[in-house]
């Protein structure tokens, strides 16, 4: 059966040319890179390269890159890290509402230890205004997180515009780039963070390694304790081999990210226009145009997401859905929540995330299968069949209040 | 191990009685499109026994199979037998569902019981 992944966001498929060069490191240079001897400093050497390259595909100098395990501790490390830091005047952050859970719940972690967290709400399309970030400003803000895009709609910020007003007031700027890191281009500078956080399992890197840029002369208070690794910052035995791929995958992606960009950009237009064609009632989520070139979100109305999930699976389609059921949680995305669509048409969400493994053959399957799989789900929808007798939507009636929604509140 | 038994995906990919009763004896409605399922459940009675039972279902994989075996279980059923219909029976028969999708379970015999009440009631009983 055919196998067309869509799910990009959750992670891509690794680089041949990556997975050879962490090969050595999973085999004969084990060395420890603390340690003193030829082999412990071929690890060295190799994570060393690995800055280089991760400094570059993000304009950065290699003193400022610090290794970590993945996207959500750089986050957190990010988050925690300086609000600790300056604990001592300031009690205050400023997050958006549809940053990533890493941010969101190290905010609401810090709100416990005594921090006011202000979540600045997104328009329709799921943009930040940059004068709602200068209004939630105050003098004992301690850092500001806006992500660069979504990984969920592929919305993209205007960082510059909001970094300039932030950093305007000598507050520290964190920008989460993990959606957007080689998909388009992120520079520290031009985007003007103060620390940025990415991650090589979107694009084409292994798992397991990750990155928290940290602007010279930043404070940051390491949240793991240990030993001297990464200056001090970060503790912890160097994932050697995962830290060598994430390089190779940074310098990678910083000479072939365009050519990537392109393609992907044109299935991406192609699903986005045709669909509509093939399925009536379905409507894009995220910004028409201020979008990653990788990231196709539409609502369907009347089916729900899981179901369309689960049927283009049967047809080898691989994608993920910001539906409630299709969450281990039971709760609708919170991203589609912050952008205030219907919460009826927020279930038959869809998200396809695109890499350079795709083809336009791919968008054209989908395009194939999918109509089916909606009429067959709509056929049997109860809105659906209110819908055509009474050319109205249902309205949603007072609902079914299930207790263990909130037993599962916390596992997202 | 896959999210779902292949019971639970074989009544998802192939629901049996979706449809509609035009003439139904009793409708039963349970859910909210807002929590993401919504079932309609229709009986036509004839001597106390259900001689026909239909759903139209929104909602995730679960959902959609849960309504299938329902409908299923308690076609041929008289009245009495059909609100005997438990939500672990329902489960038990689908080879078991996942534990965040049980509430999924509650709902298919709740809207079946629904619509035996809604008969009930039409006919004074």
């Amino acid at each position: 059966m055919k196998e067309i992944y869509l799910d990009n966001q959750a992670n891509t498929k690794i680089s041949e040319r990556v997975f050879n060069e962490m090969l050595p490191f999973l085999r004969e240079n084990y060395g420890n890179a603390q340690s003193m001897h030829t082999l412990g400093a071929r690890s060295k050497d190799a994570i060393e390269n690995a800055r280089k390259q991760a400094a570059a595909l993000v304009g950065a100098n290699e003193q400022e890159i610090y290794f970590t395990s993945c996207g959500s501790e750089a986050n957190n490390l990010a988050i925690k890290g300086v609000a600790e830091a300056n604990s001592a005047k300031a009690k205050h952050i400023v997050v958006s509402s549809v940053e990533h859970f890493s941010v969101l719940y190290s905010a609401r972690r810090l709100s416990q230890a005594g921090f006011e967290v202000t979540y600045l709400p997104v328009d329709k399309y799921g943009m930040v205004s940059p004068s709602d970030v200068e209004k939630a400003l105050r003098p004992d803000t301690a850092i500001v997180s806006i992500q660069h895009a979504n990984t969920e709609i592929g919305t993209i910020q205007n960082i510059p515009e909001i970094s300039r007003i932030v950093r305007a007031k000598k507050i520290p700027f964190h920008c989460d780039a993990v959606a957007s890191a080689g998909q388009i281009p992120v520079d520290v500078n031009a985007l003007g963070a103060d620390l940025l956080t990415f991650s090589g399992a979107q694009f084409y890197g292994p798992r397991g390694a990750a990155a928290l840029y940290v602007r010279k002369g930043a404070r940051i208070i390491p949240q793991i304790d240990g030993g001297i690794q990464e200056n001090g910052r970060r503790a912890g035995t160097e994932n050697v081999p995962a830290i060598v791929g994430f390089g190779k995958a940074c310098e990678l992606a910083k000479n072939e990210m365009e050519q990537n960009s392109k393609k992907t950009a044109a299935i991406r237009d192609r699903i986005i226009t045709e669909l509509p064609k093939k399925i009536e009632y379905i409507y894009l989520n995220g910004h028409p145009t201020a979008r990653l070139p990788n990231n196709v979100n539409f609502s369907v109305e009347f089916v729900e997401g899981e179901a369309m999930m689960l049927f283009l699976d049967q047809k080898g389609i691989c994608v993920s859905s910001g539906s409630a059921c299709a969450s281990k949680a039971l709760k609708m995305s919170h991203v589609l929540s912050a952008i205030k669509i219907d919460a009826a048409v927020a279930q038959g969400s869809i998200l396809m995330s695109l890499s350079k493994y795709n083809s336009t053959d791919d968008a054209d399957y989908v395009l194939n299968e999918f109509p089916a799989i909606v009429k067959k789900l709509r056929d049997m929808s109860p809105l659906y069949n209110y819908f055509q007798k009474t050319g109205k939507r249902q309205e949603a009636g007072p609902g079914t209040d299930y207790d263990h929604h909130h037993d599962h509140e916390e596992q997202e | 191990m896959p999210f779902y038994s292949e019971k639970v995906m074989d009544h998802f990919q192939n629901p049996r009685n979706v449809g509609e009763i035009k003439d139904a004896d009793g409708v039963g409605e349970v859910g909210n499109p807002v929590c993401g399922d919504m079932m309609t459940f229709y009986v036509k009675v004839k001597d106390n026994v259900l001689e026909d039972v239909k759903f139209k279902t929104f909602g995730c994989g679960a959902a959609i199979a849960v309504s299938s075996m329902v409908a299923e279980m308690a076609k041929g059923k008289t009245v009495d037998e059909a609100m005997k219909i438990t939500n672990d029976l329902v489960a038990k028969e689908l080879g078991g569902l996942p534990p965040n999708k049980m509430h999924c379970s509650n709902l298919g015999a709740d809207a079946l019981h629904k619509a035996i009440e809604d008969y009930s009631k039409k006919h004074g009983k």
